[in-house]
């Protein structure tokens, strides 16, 4: 077969007339002002890997100390500000951006097959914003540190005497960050899809962020003015929480966490949205069951507004609100069990190849999958008062952010990889990586659950001897998780540098994204995409010339038995 | 992960009906507790059945339908609706289900019975009180067994939480109102009593026991304890007062002050020392009085205004009995 006859067959790959959007401009100045969707989305991307790096080195040091049952070499107040800028940090700039502003960002135009985002200004302003929030998060840690935990429960957030004021603008500031990534996002999918990009035609990925977005823009102001109350409060003594004043400190709880339930639904459904991405691409298969995945996301979305009570069962609520609450929270957990079954109905009969993202994406299955159901123990009203406020809970709650966001995060960082840099990395170190974080995690995090259903509270800086074993057991694993991390990341940031050239198309992928050129051409497309139905593989085969996929317009018989995928 | 995922589930519940806790859980300690670990092991047989499933599943498709020359991608439905109502809506019975057993027995841990026998917890950074109706206050919570017990609880400062774990229990105490927590212990011993809300500085230290005695014992207990209040002299009085009022818990009594909050007590009566404004004051009997009911007034330099007050909760004769417990520690 000749290469002349692939180049008649294959569609056109766009951006090869146009430099890529990393190479188009230089200077500092092309970065710090660009408007570009892509550019802000890695401007993002190493802002909050900065972040992560910081949240893991103090999750680390926190692990270390927890070796002993005693001190080792953190004081109590020294490892109640860490636990709490580790969860602040963790949550608020690394967590709640990480997928929808740094790969949601880069990839949301592309797979809706536009130039930008509505608002690209705006779009910069988010990540401006984000610095700013930062900023105000290194403040507080200079200006005497922060030891409230992230959840900044009034009356002790409002007695303390560490800078509780500067990081609640922090909190503040880095709210409006994420409305205004949710309002491009929205706008962007409500106006601006082309021609043939029906609803149902959008990528679950798109889908995710868009059910994402209602929650930003709906459940992000609550936080901000809980924030500013919070301030208010401390400095004018306005008394709404204090019970000296007439207030009242559940009130607190109520506003706090009517947005970070949600937002951990923010966190959660982009992850689920890169997920249904992997499986599909990684399995050759069109997403199985796609309408019940799309309305899935959305049900969680609406539902996730309804459950903020589940945290405070025994807070002292009545337990006719505990018992509306419970009742709710199950119901939430059904759209999430949906979309396992379909990822797994997906994969049936399909052509499962097990490349670095797609080993990420069943990681995530089997993580979220613990995650998850341990969220049952928790959502159920008498387990719960045992387990609330235990390490059961710190170990639920990893399994299902870090388990399942971070690993999510990974594998779409590895999925999107050579499409942001146009460089592949070395396949089996990034597998052997996924295997150690996948092992370190599980080490670090289970333990942990047997530590809360018997009796371990969380945010304890020393504790009983009993608990030694299992501790020390959580702080082994965690060393493993960070070699695991830590070596991830060598051989991402090695590919950069030395990594094979990556072709437009190296996973056979289907979505629009793999149309255009890896880096994709600063403008995306040449001109606007013909859109068809998303994950339809059959006109997507392996060229091995190209070291990657090309899509064929029309399939002429004597091609089929040269291109048939066969990994590579 | 499996493996230990099924000790975790079937180990347990062969242990749970022997004494002395099992891998998962402590021993259980009061009625609610076999409950409540009934239904911790009934959703983790469900929990376990599932995601073994699930990952069975997975792993067979992997393996099956894995990547490789000669293999092809076989037709198969992209959707098909009556399957995928099933597996939405089955699983909505079982979490029915799940959530039905739960609230039966919170409803059981919230209802207080008729004819509780009462103890009033007084919580506050970061000691815990409890005080019973002959006016015994004492920094463990003791109890007698087969009786259900009320304890009625505030707390002075910030939200703390009461959690027994042997006893499955656990309640916020919130600032401003008073919560409820009732139990029914069902075996003499000692149990851990933590605090279960973040709290601050010393939180991993707001540590009590729950010594559960026979029902005779502890009426002679509550009646010796009483006795002794009120027969002590004033120093020895002190010295009782500074354990079970939580002084203890921030000030030491030797010179190893080390982890404390506040400064220690020896040899510091009749001395000069610095306050945070800058001033110096003599501990004098009025500095100690005044820093008892307005702890906030005069700090000492190098610590923080985190003492709570203690107005209204000493009798005159209980602060002249820490005074001389004070002055006693100079000779020591």
């Amino acid at each position: 077969m000749s290469d002349t006859q692939h180049q008649t067959a294959a569609a056109h790959v766009h951006g090869h007339g146009e430099a890529d959007y990393l190479s188009c401009a230089t200077g500092w100045k092309s970065w710090a002002f660009t408007l570009d969707h892509k550019r802000i989305g890695v401007m993002y991307l190493v802002a909050i890997l900065l972040s992560f790096l910081a949240g893991g080195v103090m999750a680390l040091l926190l692990r270390l100390e927890l070796l002993v049952p005693d001190k080792l070499f953190l004081s109590e107040d020294q490892y109640n500000h860490m636990f709490t800028l580790h969860g602040a940090i963790m949550t608020f700039l690394f967590l709640i951006p990480s997928i929808p502003a740094a790969l949601g960002n880069f990839m949301v135009p592309v797979m809706l097959g536009v130039k930008d985002v509505a608002f690209p200004r705006m779009n910069l302003a988010s990540f401006y914003l984000w610095v700013g929030g930062a900023i105000f998060f290194l403040l507080a840690v200079v200006l005497g540190g922060l030891d409230t935990g992230w959840t900044f429960y009034t009356p002790y957030s409002t007695t303390t005497n560490t800078s509780v004021i500067t990081a609640s603008l922090g909190v503040f500031i880095l709210g409006f960050s994420s409305i205004f990534t949710g309002l491009n996002f929205l706008v962007t999918m409500n106006m601006m899809r082309p021609a043939g990009m029906t609803w149902f035609r959008m990528p679950l990925f798109l889908w995710s962020l868009y059910a994402t977005s209602i929650i930003q823009i709906l459940a992000t102001p609550v936080i901000g003015i809980t924030g500013l109350l919070l301030i208010a409060e401390r400095s004018l003594g306005i008394g709404v929480f204090d019970p000296a004043r007439g207030g009242d400190p559940i009130l607190f709880q109520h506003f706090f966490w009517f947005y970070s339930h949600p937002a951990v639904y923010i966190m959660i459904l982009p992850a689920m949205g890169v997920i249904s991405e992997l499986v599909s691409t990684f399995s050759r298969k069109p997403i199985f069951g796609y309408r019940f995945i799309a309305y899935s996301s959305i049900a969680i979305a609406l539902l996730g507004f309804l459950v903020w009570g589940h945290h405070m069962f025994v807070s002292g609520q009545s337990p006719l609100a505990a018992m509306i609450f419970s009742a709710l929270t199950f119901s939430v957990s059904i759209p999430s069990a949906i979309k396992v079954f379909n990822w797994l109905a997906t994969m049936y009969k399909g052509s499962v190849s097990l490349e670095t993202p797609m080993c990420y994406a069943l990681a995530f299955i089997f993580l979220f999958g613990i995650g998850g159901l341990t969220g049952l123990f928790l959502g159920a009203l008498a387990t719960d008062v045992h387990l609330h406020d235990t390490y059961f809970v710190v170990a639920h709650f990893h399994y299902v952010m870090m388990g399942g966001t971070l690993i999510a995060f990974l594998g779409g960082l590895h999925y999107w990889w050579p499409k942001m840099f146009g460089r592949m990395y070395n396949e089996n170190a990034a597998r052997i990586a996924c295997l150690i974080i996948f092992v370190g995690f599980n080490a670090t995090f289970f333990p942990q659950f047997i530590l809360g259903s018997r009796g371990m509270p969380r945010r304890y800086a020393n504790y009983d001897p009993e608990f030694k074993f299992f501790h020390q057991f959580s702080s082994f694993g965690a060393m493993i998780l960070g070699a695991g991390l830590v070596m991830c990341a060598a051989v991402l940031v090695h590919s950069l540098f030395r990594g094979k050239r990556a072709s437009a198309n190296p996973w056979g992928g289907s979505t629009l994204e793999w149309k255009c050129s890896s880096p994709p051409p600063h403008h995306n497309f040449d001109w606007p995409p013909v859109v068809e139905e998303p994950y339809q593989y059959d006109h997507i085969i392996y060229d091995p010339n190209e070291r990657g996929y090309i899509e064929v317009e029309h399939i002429v018989d004597e091609f089929e038995d040269a291109t048939e995928p066969v990994g590579h | 992960m499996i493996t230990p995922l099924i000790a975790a589930s079937t180990l347990p519940v062969l242990l749970a009906q022997t004494s002395g806790g099992t891998l998962v859980f402590p021993e259980q300690g009061s009625d609610f507790a076999s409950a409540v670990d009934w239904l911790f092991y009934a959703i983790t047989g469900i929990s376990a059945f599932f995601f073994i499933l699930i990952v069975l599943v997975m792993s067979y498709f992997v393996v099956r339908y894995r990547r490789r020359p000669g293999h092809e991608v076989e037709q198969s439905p992209s959707h098909n609706t009556p399957l995928e109502i099933v597996w939405s809506v089955l699983p909505g019975f079982i979490l029915l289900g799940i959530f039905a057993a739960g609230f039966k027995i919170f409803l059981d841990i919230r209802r207080v019975p008729d004819g509780a026998y009462e103890i009033k917890v007084s919580a506050r950074k970061w000691s815990w009180a409890f005080e019973y109706s002959n006016g015994l206050v004492i920094e463990d919570l003791h109890v007698p067994t087969g009786r259900p017990i009320r304890l009625m609880m505030s707390s002075q400062d910030v939200i703390h939480s009461l959690f027994v774990p042997a006893f499955r229990v656990k309640q916020d105490l919130v600032p401003g109102r008073y919560s409820e927590l009732w139990f029914n212990a069902t075996k003499p011993g000692t149990f851990r009593l933590y605090c279960a809300e973040y709290c601050g500085q010393k939180h991993s230290s707001m540590v009590a026991d729950v010594v559960v005695h026979e029902p005779a014992e502890f009426d002679l207990w509550l009646r010796n304890e009483i006795d002794k209040t009120n027969n002590l002299p004033p120093a020895e009085l002190g010295a009782l007062l500074y354990k079970r009022q939580g002084c203890a818990q921030c000030h030491a009594n030797d010179e190893n002050s080390q982890g404390k909050a506040g400064p220690s007590f020896l040899k510091t009566f009749g001395t000069e020392q610095k306050l945070t404004t800058g001033e110096s004051v003599k501990i004098d009997e009025n500095y100690i009085r005044r820093s008892i009911l307005e702890p906030l007034a005069q700090v000492r330099a190098g610590f923080q205004p985190v003492m709570p007050t203690y107005q209204g909760r000493l009798k005159d004769k209980e602060i002249d009995a820490l005074i001389a417990y004070i002055k006693s520690l100079n000779s020591k």
